[in-house]
């Protein structure tokens, strides 16, 4: 991973670490699931074009942090999870014009099974204490996760309150990774955010 | 105070075949429960898409703020899930332990049918000893 020495950037950039190929990956997404930075320094399989790669990466994290806030088992749980699965995957779906078949079957496939349980279970108005399973949380909001590992690589993930998601695929044996996303954070507020020309919600230059 | 809050076993089609809530403070109705079953065993399946590499097999750790999630993927597509507070460790030799537990009292079952919802009582009096055991070498009691 290249990072700048900028010194007046803070939290101070993490050391370099001894071998060179950490990375596979790194996407940044704003709140809209627009792709506004995506950077590749070793990925040998790619299986979807760079559109839906995007779609369908922007699509597990937003399930996932629905599944993690779920999931929590230290507070209280919310209901009506699928109505707004569904419609998020449906906007995501009807956003653009060319969508793969895998994306779509997989899409479909999910927005079908969650369909099928709300619709056996209908909140009743004593299901409403519990709140809402799924809704479009605030960034922040509830629980959520910050890494997930498998046996070929591991992901790393941040999201601020602004909605700016910063994601970094690396190889598995990586530790945290909370800190030097903060650091890149800071460097996206530093160049990007402050940048005059630059207008929010179109891909980095 | 537990190390397990939950466990979760998902047959090959993403449907919950067992759960069992060791303790949280927000347990899950059915209805939930078997939501959060079939929303992991996808979210298991697109991981595999994005990796980089070949070979990738689904998530097999996923760690949030409060709560670790360890998976097991048996070589049939059943998955093994646990639920538990960050940083426990072992939890891989307990899903494997469970996955034992389960051939030994649920595959051997004449009368369990391949998919349905586990119904054995020896299976689950075996997994809370294993749990139990597993809860007393952690915390010490």
């Amino acid at each position: 991973m290249q990072f700048f020495s900028g010194s007046e950037i803070s939290p101070s950039p993490p050391a370099p670490t001894a071998s060179g190929n950490n990375a596979h990956m790194m996407y940044v997404f704003n709140r809209n699931g627009i792709c506004l930075l995506y950077r590749e320094w070793n990925r040998p399989l790619r299986t979807l074009s760079d559109h839906q790669d995007h779609k369908l990466m922007f699509g597990l994290l937003f399930s996932l942090k629905s599944l993690t806030a779920k999931m929590d088992p230290t507070s209280l749980k919310f209901h009506l999870f699928c109505l707004d699965l569904i419609t998020s995957y449906s906007e995501v779906n009807g956003s653009t014009i060319n969508c793969g078949p895998d994306l779509k079957m997989i899409m479909t496939f999910l927005a079908v099974f969650c369909s099928n349980y709300f619709i056996i279970n209908m909140p009743s108005h004593h299901s409403m204490d519990k709140g809402n399973l799924g809704v479009p949380q605030l960034p922040g909001q509830g629980c959520s996760f910050h890494s997930f590992r498998t046996n070929t690589y591991k992901l790393s993930f941040m999201e601020t309150p602004s909605g700016i998601k910063i994601i970094l695929v690396t190889n598995p044996r990586t530790g945290d990774l909370r800190e030097p996303l903060k650091y890149i954070y800071n460097l996206y507020v530093e160049h990007v955010v402050k940048n005059p020309l630059y207008t929010p919600g179109t891909p980095i230059k | 105070m537990a190390a397990i809050y939950s466990l979760f076993i998902i047959n090959k089609s993403g449907g919950l075949i067992f759960y069992k809530d060791y303790g949280s403070a927000g347990r899950m109705d059915t209805n939930d429960s078997l939501r959060v079953a079939s929303l992991w065993h996808s979210m298991h399946a697109i991981s595999q898409q994005l990796s980089p590499t070949l070979g990738c097999s689904g998530i097999e750790l996923l760690e949030a703020d409060t709560f670790d999630l360890h998976c097991f993927q048996s070589l049939t597509g059943t998955k093994f899930f646990v639920v538990c507070e960050p940083g426990t460790p072992h939890m891989e030799s307990l899903l494997k332990v469970i996955y034992e537990l389960y051939t030994d009292y649920v595959l051997k079952n004449p009368f369990y049918e391949m998919e349905m919802p586990i119904r054995c009582e020896l299976f689950d009096s075996n997994l809370s000893q294993a749990i139990q055991k597993d809860r007393v070498a952690l915390l010490g009691r």
